[in-house]
């Protein structure tokens, strides 16, 4: 079941919502509506469900509604119309009308958020910042900080505990926004675009300790960003909002390969498919592939060629000459940091997984000089060969072809 | 012309009239107020007189030296406090001293909680601030008159028209400061879990402090400003000697109570004074 169940949500800044959303079903556009009623519509009919786990980005350029929609879920913002239904233990919890003990009871201790300028308390050390939720929760000052220490540890602070977060660096001022939400030891975390106000190298750095420690906690996230390659690189599935609708809500691959409309497909265009696109999605499946004999065509120009019995590679060569193969396995990360790296011999096959992503998949290519045979359960699934490559490159991957 | 100074608009009549009826109806009132602050503040004031001079001194230097770690300050302070003691003025200086406090504690108690109503209700605040322009640039005179026949001679009209003149400044800065507090940190303050209680105590007003102090400065300014027309109506103090000196044209009285008055000013604003953000 869903931890968050958005369903047909709205939300309509003004005094009288009703006028607004009238106009709304009659179909008049976000402009004419702020003309005409001075209503802003930050959402109009989302409907959005996040399983446990997940880290669900929302998408869109400034002014989308992918904030108002992240603020709704903790009731910073009013809902006009439909429901948020929050799961809290056994029970489903409707933000759009529940009263206020149940949203501080949410606040303190279902959802948690971290902000986009890190909204730290200037005045409050440290520690007492990342223990700011506790202290709303009533829990007393030493039991409160001894967790709060924990929690900094976590983000590597510690030694930090006692400064002033003005004496910090935007970067280690988000870590200690990090640390306070996870201070509150709740499941779902909102986090509305928490890097974008860092720079390139550190917001890199402290996505990647996102996703490192997402792999311990596993919160539910719900994740706000403007930035197509973040959503990508952190999402476990991607919403896409326009003008305060979602447009296209599905896994990143799914996104990348299938956008559904010319706004999705432009960010698309604009993207860096390396850390998405896999060799499944990238190959040419053996079906399309000429077969001659019991022999697969890779590519005719070059003559290459593939043998193949019951669907198992036999052998692969070029013209009349016979070239090795090598095996290709993904090294784990901690063989990784050993300094362990896998060569293939230059003119060999090499035969990989179609898991291998594309920047590896590229890097094979350029050292066999060779296209890439990829293999599953023992079969011969597909190739990678230039055209494919290229094809991803020039932003065309989801031109079905 | 004739036409109109023939038919005046009784408003003066009616201030009279009020006045009087305040007199008549609620004489029990003020008088109670009346006798309450004045026992507070001479009871305060003797209090602080029991004290040997000597260890006021040090004590004010001690809070000096506490406050801002800085010598010259410190020498500063006893330096004045001992030309004051020296010129013979250091009971009108302890009277003058209470006046003020006095004044400013209650213009922060009032004041204070008026400024934090006027940022949440925008149009509270409009209501008021016309009597706040009021009360300020209303000359002082003008209300030191109702306020003598009201509360008798003394220090306690002294005190009230202090109070009319300083409140403004808190009320102000209060109100500014809490509705300057950053949209992201009531939002993060409410993210939270925060109680409206607990956002005004454990956000607004740490986030609004800077500004609330300086209107406390202020306030302290312009209470001190009071001190010779506090004198008029028979507050005791420095003012005393000033009005004194001004009847008798005493040169000499005057500038030497003039010199102590400023000596307390300087030493006041500089104790207030925000430590500049402590060295980062």
């Amino acid at each position: 079941m869903s931890v968050i169940d958005i369903q047909n949500l709205d939300v309509v800044f003004s005094d009288k919502p009703q006028q607004a959303l009238q106009l709304l079903d009659q179909g008049l556009s976000r402009q004419e509506i702020i003309d005409q009623t001075k209503a802003v519509v930050g959402v109009h009919n989302a409907s959005l469900k996040v399983a446990e786990g997940e880290i669900c980005v929302l998408m869109g350029l400034s002014g989308s509604g992918k904030s108002s929609l992240l603020r709704t879920v903790n009731g910073l913002n009013p809902i006009s119309r439909g429901n948020l239904l929050v799961k809290d233990g056994d029970r489903t919890v409707d933000l759009a009308n529940c009263d206020e003990a149940t949203l501080r009871h949410l606040r303190t201790n279902r959802i948690s958020m971290v902000f986009q300028k890190f909204a730290l308390m200037p005045w409050l050390s440290v520690l007492d910042n990342v223990a700011f939720g506790l202290e709303m929760k009533g829990i007393d000052k030493k039991t409160r900080q001894a967790s709060a220490m924990e929690k900094l540890e976590m983000v590597g602070l510690q030694e930090w505990a006692h400064s002033l977060p003005h004496e910090l660096s935007g970067g280690m001022q988000q870590r200690v926004g990090l640390a306070r939400a996870f201070a509150m030891d709740t499941d779902i975390l909102l986090m509305d675009e928490p890097f974008s106000a860092l720079d390139p190298l550190i917001r890199a750095q402290l996505q990647d300790e996102l996703i490192e420690l997402q792999k311990n906690l596993k919160k539910t996230i719900i994740f706000v960003s403007h930035d197509l390659d973040e959503a990508l690189k952190i999402g476990s599935h991607i919403a896409i909002m326009e003008s305060a609708q979602i447009i296209q809500h599905g896994e990143p691959e799914q996104i990348v390969l299938n956008p559904q409309t010319a706004y999705v497909e432009d960010f698309v265009a604009h993207t860096n498919p390396l850390n998405v696109l896999g060799g499944r999605t990238l190959m040419t499946p053996a079906h399309k592939l000429e077969q001659q004999g019991n022999k697969v065509i890779l590519d005719s120009n070059h003559n290459l060629w593939v043998e193949l019995e019951q669907g198992k590679i036999v052998q692969a060569g070029k013209g009349e000459q016979t070239l090795p193969q090598q095996e290709w396995q993904q090294l784990s990360k901690a063989e990784k940091a050993e300094g362990k790296a896998q060569s293939i011999a230059k003119g060999s096959f090499s035969i990989a997984s179609p898991e291998i992503n594309m920047r590896e998949a590229i890097n094979l290519r350029y050292t066999s000089q060779l296209p890439v045979l990829l293999q599953e359960n023992g079969r011969f699934a597909g190739v990678l060969n230039d055209n494919n490559f290229y094809y991803a490159l020039l932003g065309k991957h989801f031109v079905a072809d | 012309m004739n036409w109109i100074t023939k038919h005046k608009i009784p408003l003066g009549q009616w201030m009279e009239n009020f006045v009087d009826w305040l007199i008549g109806n609620a004489s029990g009132f003020f008088d109670a107020i009346a006798y309450s602050l004045e026992w507070l503040i001479l009871g305060a004031t003797d209090l602080l007189l029991l004290c040997p001079a000597f260890i006021l001194i040090a004590a004010t230097a001690g809070l000096a030296w506490w406050l801002h770690r800085s010598l010259g300050l410190v020498a500063f302070v006893t330096a004045s406090l001992l030309l004051i003691a020296n010129l013979g003025y250091w009971t009108e200086m302890i009277e003058t001293l209470v006046l003020v406090l006095s004044a400013t504690v209650l213009c922060v108690l009032i004041g204070i909680p008026i400024g934090i109503m006027a940022a949440h209700y925008p149009k509270f605040y409009t209501a008021i601030r016309p009597v706040l322009d009021l009360m300020q640039t209303i000359p002082t005179f003008v209300y030191l008159i109702p306020t003598l026949i009201l509360f008798g001679l003394g220090v306690v009209p002294g005190l009230i028209s202090t109070i009319i003149f300083a409140i403004a400044a808190p009320i102000r800065l209060t109100a500014l400061g809490i509705s300057s507090v950053p949209a992201e940190l009531l939002e993060a303050g409410k993210a939270f879990g925060a109680t409206r209680t607990k956002l005004l105590f454990k956000v607004e007003l740490p986030a609004a402090m800077p500004n609330i102090m300086a209107g406390v400065t202020q306030c302290i300014m312009l209470s001190l400003s009071m001190v010779v027309i506090a004198a008029l109506v028979g507050a005791d103090g420095l003012g005393k000697p000033v009005v004194r000196a001004l009847n008798t044209v005493n040169i000499s009285q005057g500038f030497e109570a003039g010199l102590a008055i400023v000596l307390v000013a300087i030493i006041l604003d500089r104790l207030c004074k925000q430590p500049n953000q402590k060295e980062v």
